[in-house]
């Protein structure tokens, strides 16, 4: 890396997390005024988003290449009061929590104190959900039995197509001026709801234009002060392209970057969306300019490699938006789950691996941040030496590029409905969630504790933990007879909880598409201009909802334990087991060895133990797959947790296969930490057993040590295990590595690891950010080597 | 997609209530994802008995051919039990394919196989060849880690269904063989040259034991016998390491190494580089 990158990079790095109160400021003044009451609620939004970007502070830094910040500076993070009020003493708890801080200046506290709270207290979208919802949603919720992305962060979790990599927004202005002549009147009893949504995505429009602009008159006004020659001529190419982009389509590599940064940096400005936005099939935007401009030679690699590693700054200097309450406890980090795709195939199903392609792995090898997370799309059609080069990268051990199965993602998206174009133009985001790019909202709604579940399954519908009854009565498990009578009750419970989640999410949607609809995310997706409907009201081409199953690991070892120790080996009785698990095992080290080390586990490709995984598997899939949402999609899972097998574990007592009360649950499709003892073959095979395709995306972690990948037997050991897995179907697998040794020894002496980076559950981070539960969790994970 | 049959149950287990070879293997472990027994992604089976007593055996355990338990001490969050293992486990043939065949997706996509090591896998001389045959049916590449120790005749009969040979060589000095592996080397030296006529594919794999078997005396021998025979058979040298200790502990098993130290990394590589010198395709560890 140059130095100026270095410089940058360095910057950005030791930049302080921070809240900004701008934002929040300029939305308050915002519907204070008169004005606002004028206008109807999407054009409302419009000119909101239209007042920040007039009025917030622009941030251009010493030699940065790609400008754009969302606060006044780099890692100053703005808040979204319209949304969820932090209270003080939120902000106090941000400001002093010892992970994942944030700084609270005495201003911003007091703009809080003075003029955010008062004003948004009771009117925010977040009060709106929780005055609505049901009391049974509550207790299910307040018990641990799912989460709710949507109370606290808006229905974001979608990826830029290639549109916008060919459009300018003046030319969307042509097609909103179009769809609106074309509104008809006289036989659409929506024409004037839909009137108004394009009259506010023309102003979103324009606002990002007229922000470009601000943009371009600060770097002329810096040019002119600049004595160094060569930076002056910089600067005054910036602006240009600054007035350029993205009112036109881009036509250079530089250009189209910059004019992706202002498209980002609207949508999380617009409101605070699950994970953050994405570029999405970058090599494949990016190479029709790189291309051009090789081939004319105004462009050289160098050149290619700074702008594009100045682009990757740019993700990281924009932490997640801080999350407070469960939220935080399920997601817990400062990433933001931006996902670059790599690889994969064309929409004519040709490979699409490029020149570019290699040039960006280079890119993430040598920036080595956690922001923006990257993944390589690995399909038949692809080369092996493509993933031997990512393979390179992850045997650097910092869990980066994850692997996804293209193949099995467009199995996915074509079960779903989608068009084979569609599907193919897609990829994955976020974690693992599969989607197609450009066209889809795909909106997470919560993970979903599979273990709980179970839990309150074993005693009738009590939450053991509370005494409370939150559940159906499927009569007390101890007194069941077979393991069928067991699953029969199970399955009753889930599809009971399943009920409950999706009434919620039907209700929280309504709730979104009402009053915070997203004119300039509208813009972005196909076909919110055409149908002249709102991303948050099924403007999109397609509209799924996903549920996140968590704890099949577990879940699997709890059935199987009970049914070999019970039923089959008649090892204990069962009412004695569940007493054994209300009791936290308390002086039952015996019967925990038996249930730990002499019962069959999930991850060892053994079929006594995973054909439980497959009913669990199928039991949920039946009971949410294909029911229809609000907005004209369906409901479909997905098999992830990010961080919430932590939290979901510290609401879940003991539990029969020898795991004690609150303890972290398995994360991902993996086997329970350290239940996998037959190598990591084995681990594929078990994992691939459920049905991939008709999922949303699955998450499968492995933990290799460094000594595998040593040599190139290893590193080509690593392809053929990824080539398998995704034979088998496998939607997605990625790789710590690193040892046990070096783990215990980074959690002893933090300070001497601040650089360790650990895979997580579908995303990086740094070692020492991680809450201790976390860190053990990781630790216990089994570590693979060769033989 | 998954052969799920049923509501709930997943009954794609496929089950052999009948072969015609009731024999049974004793195994003392099988090792997935064996990326240093040969070529590609293995599965490697390690077979219990042999006729070695090599000081420096990493597995003590395989010796005997019986099946035995031995006390151990499980961990469980930082509380120790006891607890007893089971060192070997009979395996029919049909038992043992189950468990290949689970692998085979690796073995296609890494061009890989099973290895069969020990102990001495060809002790078990009928139960080999029989599982041997199955493998070719199902075109599953073989690999037979050896002594060389053992009847000739049988050799070249398992031979005839093994794809790849590893074939230790430890000692070339008759006396020397003897005193740290228990046996004299003729026949282990006959049956190499045996398969190398054959024309088989053989690793020669070297243990190199400093004080033992590192000596020049001995690496020239072993290039010179090398040397004549017809094939070029590339040489893997595994370097002597500990991490057999704490298993003659545990088995009661008398440990003779105490003294020996680990080769230097220098020295492994000024080995590696004689064997190269002398145009042998050679390499470290597996």
């Amino acid at each position: 890396m140059n130095k100026r990158i270095k410089k940058l990079r360095e910057q950005s790095q030791n930049a302080e997390p921070r809240i900004s109160a701008e934002r929040a400021l300029l939305i308050t003044e915002f519907y204070k005024s008169e004005l606002c009451q004028q206008f109807s609620v999407p054009e409302r939004r419009a000119l909101a988003f239209n007042h920040i970007l007039s009025n917030k502070s622009i941030c251009i830094l010493d030699d940065e290449l790609i400008v754009g910040e969302r606060g006044s500076a780099p890692k100053a993070v703005p808040t979204y009061p319209e949304i969820n009020l932090h209270s003080l003493e939120d902000l106090h708890i941000l400001d002093t929590r010892p992970k994942v801080w944030f700084r609270v200046d005495d201003e911003t506290r007091s703009a809080y104190k003075n003029i955010v709270i008062p004003f948004w207290k009771g009117l925010t979208n977040r009060e709106k959900i929780f005055s609505i919802i049901d009391n049974n949603w509550i207790d299910a919720y307040e018990a641990g039995v799912f989460t709710e992305f949507q109370e606290q962060r808006a229905p974001g979790h979608t990826v830029l197509g290639k549109k916008m990599f060919t459009k300018g927004f003046l030319d969307l202005k042509k097609e909103i001026d179009i769809s609106i002549a074309g509104l008809d009147y006289l036989n659409d009893k929506k024409a004037y709801t839909k009137h108004e949504e394009l009259k506010a995505m023309d102003i979103a429009a324009s606002a990002i234009i007229m922000f470009a602009n601000r943009h371009a008159d600060e770097l002329d006004k810096l040019a002119q002060k600049e004595v160094d020659e060569y930076r002056k001529i910089e600067l005054m190419q910036m602006a240009s392209i600054c007035r350029k982009v993205p009112a036109n389509a881009p036509e250079t590599f530089h250009e189209a970057l910059q004019h992706y940064w202002f498209i980002h940096i609207g949508v999380i400005t617009e409101v605070n969306p699950w994970d953050s936005f994405n570029p999405g099939r970058l090599d494949q935007h990016l190479y029709p300019f790189y291309r051009k401009e090789i081939d004319e030679g105004t462009l050289t690699k160098e050149r290619t490699i700074e702008l594009l590693e100045a682009f990757w700054i740019k993700f990281n200097n924009h932490p997640s938006p801080p999350k407070i309450g469960i939220t935080a406890k399920e997601s817990s980090t400062y990433t933001d789950f931006a996902l670059i795709n790599l690889g994969g195939v064309k929409e004519d199903g040709s490979d699409a691996v490029n020149e570019l392609t290699f040039i960006i792995l280079d890119v993430i090898e040598e920036m080595r941040l956690l922001q923006p997370s990257s993944m390589i799309q690995v399909s038949k059609k692809n080369s092996d030496e493509f993933i031997k080069r990512a393979a390179q990268i992850i045997k650097t051990g910092f869990g980066q590029p994850s692997v996804f199965n293209t193949d099995a993602i467009i199995q996915q998206l074509l079960y779903q409905g989608k068009r084979i174009e569609d599907a193919r133009n897609g990829g994955a985001s976020g974690c693992v969630e599969t989607g197609a790019f450009g066209t889809e909202c795909y909106i997470l709604t919560g993970y979903f504790n599979l273990v709980k579940i179970f839990e309150i399954t074993m005693h009738n519908g009590i939450d053991p933990s509370t005494g409370k009854m939150i559940g159906l009565n499927t009569g007390y498990m101890s007194e069941f007879k077979d393991l069928n009578q067991v699953l029969d009750a199970f399955e009753k419970q889930v599809n009971y909880f399943v009920d409950i989640k999706v009434k919620g999410t039907n209700i929280i949607d309504q709730i979104w598409a009402e009053n915070l609809p997203v004119p300039f995310l509208s813009l972005l997706i196909d076909d919110c201009i055409e149908k002249g409907t709102d991303y948050n009201n099924g403007g999109a081409r397609y509209n799924t909802s996903y549920i996140q199953g968590v704890g099949l690991g577990s879940l699997t070892d709890i059935l199987t334990s009970i049914r070999y120790n019970v039923f089959d080996e008649k090892n204990i009785g069962f009412k004695e087991l569940v007493n054994a698990t209300l009791a936290n095992f308390e002086n039952q080290l015996k019967l925990r060895n038996k249930l730990i080390n002499h019962t069959p586990k999930y991850g060892n490709d053994d079929d006594y133990a995973d054909e439980q995984a497959v009913s669990i598997f199928n039991i949920f899939l039946n009971a949410v797959d294909g029911r229809p949402n609000i907005v004209g999609g369906h409901f479909r899972i997905n098999m992830l947790p990010t961080t919430s097998h932590v939290y979901f574990g510290s609401v879940t007592g003991a539990t029969p296969d020898g795991r004690l009360a609150y303890k972290p649950l398995s994360e991902g499709i993996s086997p329970f930490q350290g239940a996998d003892r037959k190598g990591p073959t084995a681990v594929l095979k078990s994992a691939s057993k459920i049905n991939h395709l008709k999922t949303g995306g699955t998450l499968l972690n492995q933990k290799f040590t460094p000594a595998l990948l040593e040599d190139e037997k290893g590193l080509d050991s690593l392809v053929h295990l990824i080539r398998a897995y995704f034979r088998l179907d496998g939607h997605h697998i990625q790789f710590n590595v690193v040892t046990t040794k070096q783990l215990l020894e980074a959690q002893k002496h933090p300070e001497d690891h601040k650089d360790l980076i650990v895979r997580v559950a579908g995303y990086s981070d740094y070692f020492n950010d991680l809450g201790e539960e976390l860190q053990d969790e990781i630790i216990r994970r089994s570590e693979h080597g060769g033989y | 997609m998954n052969p799920v049959a049923g509501k709930y149950s997943a009954k794609y287990l496929i089950t052999y209530n009948y072969y015609p070879f009731p024999m049974h293997g004793i195994i003392f472990d099988i090792k997935n994802f064996a990326i240093h027994d040969g070529p590609g992604i293995r599965q490697t089976i390690f077979f219990k008995g042999c006729p070695l007593l090599c000081w420096w055996c990493h597995n003590p355990e395989s010796r005997s051919a019986d099946i035995f338990s031995i006390e151990k001490e499980e961990i469980i969050d930082g509380v120790k039990v006891r607890d007893v293992e089971t060192i070997g486990k009979k395996y029919s043939v049909a038992e043992l394919l189950n468990e290949i065949k689970k692998d085979i997706v690796f073995f296609e996509e890494s061009g890989g196989g099973i290895t069969l090591s020990g102990g001495e896998p060809l002790l078990q001389y009928d139960f080999v060849l029989a599982l041997l045959k199955e493998c070719r049916k199902l075109e599953i590449h073989t690999c037979i880690d050896t002594t060389g120790n053992i009847n000739s005749d049988k050799l070249l009969n398992i031979a005839s269904l093994t794809n790849l040979f590893l074939f230790d060589l430890k000692h070339m000095d008759n006396d020397q063989h003897i005193k740290y592996a228990g046996v004299n080397n003729k026949l282990i030296l006959k049956n190499l040259k045996l398969l190398d006529e054959m024309g088989k594919d053989i690793w020669i794999r070297f243990p190199l034991i400093p004080g033992i078997n590192d000596d020049e005396s001995n690496l020239l021998r072993m290039m010179d016998f090398l040397s004549k025979r017809k094939s070029s058979h590339p040489i893997s040298i595994l370097p002597y390491h500990k991490i057999g200790k704490h298993k003659y502990e545990r088995t009661g098993i008398d440990f003779k190494m105490n003294g020996f130290q680990e080769p230097a990394t220098n020295d492994v590589t000024k080995i590696m580089n004689m064997f190269t010198d002398a145009g042998f395709s050679t390499s470290i560890g597996g």
